[in-house]
Formats: C-alpha cells, sequence, structure tokens
C-alpha cells in the first residue's frame, strides 16, 4: 500500500488524528495528510527533534506522546521509519499507537519516498483499491445461514 | 448499631472514596505530560515542570500550533 493511501485509511478510523507525516528511511517525509510542503516539512523537523531529545533522555525510545492542553503528538519508529501525527486532546492513546503503528507497517517499504505530500486520488479509483473492510448485509446474512 | 447504618456508612464511604479517585483522575489528565515507551515495554512519564518535559514540551507546543 502507498503512503497516501494508508494515511487516508489511518484518517478515516480514527477521527481523533489531525496531521499525520510518515518519515522514511533517508530522513525525507513519505507522504502526509498535509497539503503544503512547508507544513509537512514542521511536521516532520518538529518530529525528528522530539525523537533525538528523547532518544538523548532515554535511549530506545520506541513511541512517545506529548500531551499538552491544546493537543498531543504522537511519534512512532518502526526500524529506520517514523510516523508522526497531531490529535485533539485527551485522544485515547492505546487507540491512537495501535492505528499509527498499523498505518506505519502497511506502507510498502519499497516504495520509493517522495518529499511530496499524499495527493487525493479520485473517489472511484479510492474505492476500488480500497478493501472491503465489512461484509455486505446480504453477503453477511447468507454466510451466518450457512453456519 | 444497627445493620442498616453499617450498610449506609459503608456505601458513603465507598461512593466518596471512588469520587475523589475520579476527581483525582481527571485532575491528572489535565497536566501536561510526556510518555516515553522504550523498545523493552517499559515506559517513563514525565509531568510538566520536570526537566525532561521542560524539553520536549515545548516542540509538541510548535507542532500543535503550527
Amino acid at each position: 500500500m502507498d503512503a497516501a493511501q494508508a494515511i487516508d485509511d489511518l484518517k478515516e478510523i480514527s477521527p481523533q488524528v489531525r496531521d499525520v507525516v510518515v518519515i522514511g528511511a533517508d530522513g525525507a517525509p513519505a507522504g502526509s495528510s498535509l497539503t503544503q510542503e512547508s507544513a509537512v516539512g514542521r511536521l516532520a523537523d518538529g518530529a525528528k527533534r522530539l525523537v533525538e531529545a528523547a532518544e538523548a533522555m532515554r535511549p530506545g525510545v520506541a513511541q512517545l506522546e506529548a500531551a499538552t492542553l491544546g493537543g498531543s503528538v504522537f511519534v512512532v519508529r518502526d526500524g529506520d521509519r517514523v510516523i508522526a501525527a497531531t490529535t485533539s486532546p485527551e485522544p485515547t492513546v492505546g487507540l491512537v499507537f495501535y492505528d499509527l503503528k498499523t498505518c506505519l507497517r502497511s506502507i510498502d517499504e519499497s516504495q520509493p519516498p517522495a518529499n511530496q505530500p499524499a495527493a487525493k486520488e479520485p473517489a472511484a479509483k479510492e474505492a476500488a483499491a480500497k478493501p472491503a473492510r465489512r461484509r455486505p448485509p446480504a453477503q453477511k446474512k447468507a454466510d451466518d445461514a450457512a453456519s | 448499631m444497627p445493620p442498616r447504618k453499617v450498610v449506609t456508612g459503608f456505601l458513603l464511604a465507598a461512593g466518596s472514596l471512588a469520587g475523589s479517585v475520579l476527581v483525582r483522575r481527571r485532575a491528572a489528565r489535565k497536566r501536561e505530560r510526556v510518555d516515553l515507551y522504550a523498545d523493552d515495554g517499559s515506559m517513563h512519564s514525565f509531568a510538566e515542570g520536570t526537566p525532561e518535559a521542560d524539553r520536549l514540551l515545548p516542540i509538541a507546543h510548535d507542532l500543535l500550533r503550527a
């Protein structure tokens, strides 16, 4: 899955998440929910500064949450890749971490990192590419009857 | 002492305790903090005012302001 699709899915399932950026192994942004390149760079740089400062204090940091009254900043590392997100105040911490990890791991590592923000795909293409999350009601009834 | 009064007193005490725990939890959540989760599963939480939080929270404020 490419970064744009993974971020779209994350935003869909996690309404607490405001802005997201994925940082590739080379340190460059590989995708973001933000449209302005300067905003993407600012979020990516801030996330890297957070990780570096946290690592200096406690080596081996895998993920962090900085909770403020105005919202939270989450950063999750998976190997050399990083995903960072801002959320609304008092988020459901465990869920946000889980969704961020899922998003990061769903992004194909072989994808070449793009410095451009994640572009929105046309709705029809998006629907075709997205796997069905739930069985349609008719299919579900048939399955339930069969079992 | 009649058993009914004992039960009433016990319920009042338990209710007060539960209420105070809830109030303290809500108050704690309103404080700014930084939680660091390590690879080994350990977690360190730094409330505002600690040197660690004072170093990390300004970066978070910058990101949230943007």
